[in-house]
């Protein structure tokens, strides 16, 4: 009996030894020498493995960083400056701010005013329908309110479909600007910009390359290129290109006169306090601020 | 125009297939068997089959709308297809909780928690029946039915339910093997008759009438839901096998008829292995699923502990599915070629 | 006998061939006609008329620009009223030249007699020329310029030419109708087309659902004895260029391969007819047969039909937009697009325009994968498309797609069809193909 069990104890202690050399050896043989920095950079990244910095994960972009050692290129959306100024002190460099950004869903055209002409019946997926069709509105460069973008971000609500507006709405607070919505939507709506002081910003909130004609019989608050707001701007921060105008944030001071002069409501002003003369206050709410506004102006077109 | 056009990618018909047109076609080939269990079995039989289903779908419903809070619980009669499996494969004396129990077990273990129809890896009324047989072997195994206050008999019919109680053949063979007769010595008029395939085959409800199980399952290949791939494999590896094994000592291994009619193979092969969600889906896969359950249920049957085997090899090869889908693949539409 | 048919996958959707007893009809020609640039596969052609030219029927009005392209005749007599862009059916805008139909007034050199020209003078060069020239592209639906599949790249033989009369789609009529109404024509064009490619045998493929087609066919065959006609087992999707070679000669387009790899050139029986008419008549390629059919018409019809009409005209013809009406497809119903804009103009290949009412096209609502494997049984192609479309699906996994073949699809709907859950398979797997051809191509070749 007692022989048993020693022996049953001696064969297991010494597979047990066995395995432990084999690994050890295996090991020491395969043993991957990796900077000590990566750990401690991806330590102090938020490790949501986003790729909003354009690298396959948290690890990827701690190994780039290390490796080129280039502060200026590598930057994460998602800590931002702050994590940045970390990582840059535990490698010892010199921190680089960078303005933090923000996505802007550059589309109005909910149901009241870019009228739906077809009913869409397939797969609900953005780039399906784009390499499909137009789009069931009249608009062939508007948001298709199928949720690419809302599937792409991985900060739960970062991007949404407005229910009434059926139109992609960011939600500021939780938007990091890492991208990703951008590079999901296939008609390239959404576009990172400066966050802006206070969180104020300016942008045309309309991609349609079509002629103003064209556009104004499907949109009734899409950009016609009609050039107003390039002419008024005293920053030259906005170009007409294809019909559609583009404020350049790293010029727009934010003096808001294009927002007044546009003549479809096409330039979205942001966080800004209301001003004297009636502008759309909010691309959160289109369908609440312009409702009074658009009134007038849909006359001549009838 | 008034109406707004729709527009869609192609194709813009569809066929007539629907997973509840499916689930339907096999509870519709189900048929003929049920009304044999309950010509047979009373009741007793039609008990055990609603409790079963009823189970069934309410666990379904209640998973599906409290804990996954689907919009549409229950949206097809996939549970009730579970619950009359589960119920063909009790045997005739079977108390109700049995049923439930089962039902609770296949429908909320082996269904749900893997994330409902389509998702689950084994079959659920195999895995209920497995659950029940393991928890309650003597429940289980008891085929001796005697009548009860539910018989038909009332009503002036039904058949003398007395010549159908008893072990099962393959028990009767396993333990008259194990006692150390010989076959010829266990069943002195012959190990298989037809009538016995026809109509008498004791054991579960469910595999009273091989001719019952077989109709269902020519409506069900009329109806081009199953292919006829896997239960045809199973049952020439089983006739393959046994037909070896006898010959070498018909005294000691049981026949290729007798195999084939016996301990519920026919109900395993024609609905339990046939399930869409855990069998392989290409041809070739299935033919590999179809042999592996016949060797397995041979091996049970021949050396094993258990006279029967089907639910267990079914298990068994249900495992195996996910690798069988990797790497079956089906034969494609030309070589390749390098054109570049 | 047992018919041939292609071996793998298939469906048999229900055939609704309403129209095959309709005789061809000429449409009445429109007031205003659009004539797109993008009439075929490739680079879209250039215009060479301006606004303020009148033109005449036959003339040249845009030239093929680059290899795969193809040149446009005026259908119309008339003046060019503007060359801008105009939307096409899916709703997105292409360069149209727009011409002020005015009188019918035809180039005089073409021949527009019903006598049937029987002598082949032309070379297989003139051939060639004269087809390039005619503007012909393959009626069968991709609207390939067919010059380019007439001369085998170098390196590849042709040796046997097949004529698609399947017509594998629901509904469509017109291929039908072609070959019962022109079938000596179609014959002529064949003969035309195997003597260009220097091939001695050719075959028409023709599903059993035709039978007047067959027999119409088989009372020329003493006429044309290198022309065998080879009935076949209906099927979805026979009409498949590789499907019909797969079913008429046995044998396989290899994966990535192209049809001459077989040494088969397939031809469409209307781009047969399209090539008589240019070698033998000199007409270029300026009208087509169009079935308009639905189950919902009051009426279904196959219209002979100049380049450049509206869809909603044709529909005008037959009774208007009937009530139940909810989608208009261009072609079949299994691989046709869905109309946006009706006011859009027919194209070259323009085979059909298809009503369907709500209840027979809504998709049903989707529901989980119950791994049936039907869909896997209904690939002509043999790939999985359940595997593909989870992959797809999970987005960026572009190197599995492609060990998983997906550029062997061929779109034909067959898994989107048949799956019983109501899985959109085919609208999964549609742009992970293109994103992986798109990858493939970039690649720089060995």
């Amino acid at each position: 009996m007692t022989t048993t069990i020693i022996c049953t104890v001696a064969c297991l202690v010494a597979l047990g030894l066995f395995f432990a050399v084999i690994l050890y050896l295996v090991a020491q043989k395969f043993k991957v020498e990796e900077d000590p920095r990566i750990d401690t950079v991806e330590a102090l990244l938020p490790g949501a493995n986003c790729g909003g910095c354009g690298n396959a994960g948290c690890r990827a972009f701690a190994e780039k960083l290390v490796k080129t050692g280039d502060l200026e290129s590598c930057f994460c959306p998602v800590g931002g400056n702050e994590a940045m100024a970390k990582i840059a002190a535990a490698l010892g460099m010199e921190s680089v701010e960078k303005e933090p950004r923000v996505a802007v869903v550059r589309c109005q055209g909910s149901p009241d005013k870019c009228v739906r002409t077809n009913v869409y019946d397939g797969y609900a997926s953005c780039k399906v329908v784009n390499a499909l069709y137009g789009g069931e509105t009249g608009c062939r460069f508007g948001c298709l309110g199928l949720g690419d973008c809302v599937s792409a971000c991985s900060f739960g609500g970062g991007v949404s479909i407005n229910p009434v507006t059926h139109v992609a709405q960011v939600d500021q607070d939780l938007c990091i600007g890492c991208g990703s919505c951008a590079a999901a939507c296939p008609r390239g709506i959404i576009e990172l910009r400066a966050r802006g002081k206070n969180n104020r910003r300016v942008y045309v909130s309309c991609v349609n390359k079509d002629k103003g004609g064209v556009t104004r019989r499907a949109c009734t608050i899409g950009c016609i290129g009609c050039g107003k707001c390039a002419k008024v701007c005293p920053f030259e921060a906005i170009t007409v290109e294809n019909n559609v105008a583009y404020i350049d944030y790293t010029k727009c001071k934010g003096c808001r006169k294009c927002v007044a002069e546009c003549p479809v409501h096409a330039i979205v002003a942001e966080n800004f306090p209301p001003m004297p003369a009636p502008k759309p206050a909010e691309a959160a709410a289109p369908a609440a601020a312009p409702a009074a506004a658009p009134a007038p102006q849909e006359q001549p077109k009838a | 125009m008034t109406n707004k056009l729709i527009v869609s990618p192609s194709p813009h018909l569809h066929s007539s297939n629907s997973t509840v047109s499916l689930m339907r076609d096999v509870i519709i080939a189900l048929i003929p068997a049920m009304a044999v269990a309950v010509w047979f079995y009373g009741l007793h039989a039609l008990m055990l089959i609603l409790v079963s289903v009823v189970t069934c779908d309410l666990t379904e419903y209640l998973i599906a709308k409290f804990l996954m809070h689907s919009e549409k619980p229950l949206a097809d009669p996939s549970p009730a297809v579970t619950g009359v499996l589960l119920a063909l494969n009790l045997p005739p004396a079977a108390p109700w909780w049995i049923a439930v129990v089962g039902s609770i077990v296949a429908i909320a273990i082996a269904k749900m928690t893997f994330g409902g129809l389509g998702k689950n890896i084994f079959n659920p009324a195999l895995v209920g029946r497995v659950f029940l047989l393991v928890s309650f072997p003597v429940a289980m195994t008891n085929w001796a039915f005697t009548q009860t206050a539910m018989d038909f008999s009332a009503f002036g019919f039904g058949p003398q339910v007395d010549a159908y109680s008893g072990a099962t053949h393959l028990a009767i063979a396993k333990e008259g093997l194990a006692g150390g007769a010989s076959l010829s010595q266990i069943f002195p008029q012959g190990q298989f008759t037809w009538d016995m395939a026809l109509l008498r085959m004791g054991g579960c409800i469910g595999e009273l009438s091989a001719v019952a199980l077989l109709i269902g399952f020519i409506y069900l290949l009329a109806r081009r839901v199953v292919k006829v791939t896997i239960p045809l494999t199973i049952i020439l590896t089983v006739a393959l096998i046994s037909g070896i094994f006898s010959a070498v000592n018909p005294e000691a291994y049981t026949g290729p008829l007798f195999n084939i009619f016996t301990g519920g193979l026919l109900l395993g092969a024609f609905y339990m292995a046939t399930d869409y969600v855990t069998s392989p889906m290409t041809t070739k896969g299935q033919i590999i699923f179809g042999v592996g359950i016949g060797v397995i249920v041979m091996m049970i049957r021949y050396f094993g502990a258990y006279p029967e085997g089907v639910s267990f090899s079914i298990l068994i090869m249900n495992c195996v599915v996910p690798l069988l889908n990797k790497y079956c693949k089906p034969a494609r539409f030309g070589k390749e070629v390098n054109n570049g | 006998m047992k018919l041939k048919t292609f071996k793998i996958g298939g469906v048999h959707p229900d055939d609704s061939k309403l129209a095959s007893e309709e005789p061809i009809e000429q449409l009445p020609l429109p007031q205003t006609a659009y004539i797109s640039m993008a009439q075929h596969l490739g680079a879209p052609a250039t215009p060479t008329v301006q606004k303020g030219d009148s033109v005449k029927v036959g003339q040249v009005i845009a030239e093929a620009s680059g290899f795969v392209s193809a040149c446009i005749h005026s259908p119309y007599s008339g003046t060019v009223t503007a060359v801008e862009p105009h939307a096409d059916l899916a709703g997105n805008m292409v360069m149209h030249v727009v011409i002020a139909v005015e009188g019918d007034e035809w180039l005089p050199e073409i021949d527009r007699t019903p006598d049937i020209r029987r002598e082949i003078t032309a070379s297989p060069e003139e051939i060639v020329a004269k087809i390039k020239n005619a503007g012909i592209v393959g009626l069968g639906g991709a609207a390939f310029p067919t010059h380019i599949k007439l001369c085998p790249p170098p390196g590849k033989k042709a040796e046997c030419l097949i004529l698609n009369g399947t017509e594998c789609e629901p509904y469509i009529t017109s291929d039908d109708r072609i070959m019962r109404e022109h079938t000596e024509e179609i014959l002529l064009g064949a003969t035309i087309m195997m003597k260009a490619l220097g091939v001695s045998r050719g075959y028409v493929g023709v599903e059993e659902n035709k039978p007047a087609a067959i027999a119409a066919l088989r009372s020329f065959a003493g006429k044309y004895p290198q022309i065998e006609v080879v009935p076949l087992k209906k099927k979805y999707p026979q009409g498949g260029e590789k499907q019909l070679i797969d079913s008429v000669i046995r044998k396989r387009v290899p994966s990535l391969g192209l049809p001459i790899d077989t040494g088969a050139v397939v031809q469409n029986v209307g781009t047969a007819l399209a090539v008589y008419e240019a070698v033998q008549k000199n007409k270029p390629l300026i009208d087509n047969i169009v079935t308009v059919t639905g189950k919902c018409l009051p009426k279904q019809k196959n219209f002979r039909v100049r380049v450049g009409c509206t869809y909603s005209q044709m529909l005008e013809a037959v009774g208007g937009m009937p009530e139940k009406g909810a989608k208009l497809i261009s072609g079949g119903p299994m691989m046709g697009k869905a109309i946006v804009n009706p006011e859009a103009a027919t194209l070259k290949a323009t085979s059909a325009l298809l009503v369907l009412t709500e209840e027979e096209t809504r998709r049903k609502a989707e529901s989980n994968c119950i791994r049936c494997g039907k869909c896997a049984d209904a690939c002509p192609m043999g790939l999985q498309p359940f595997l593909l479309s989870r992959l797809a699906k999970v987005g960026g996994r572009f190197d599995e797609l492609e060990q998983e073949k997906v550029f062997d699809c061929i779109e034909c709907g067959c898994c989107l069809y048949t799956c019983p859950a109501n899985i959109p398979l085919l609208d999964i797997i549609r742009p992970a193909k293109a994103q992986v051809t798109k990858i493939m191509k970039s690649r720089p070749k060995k």
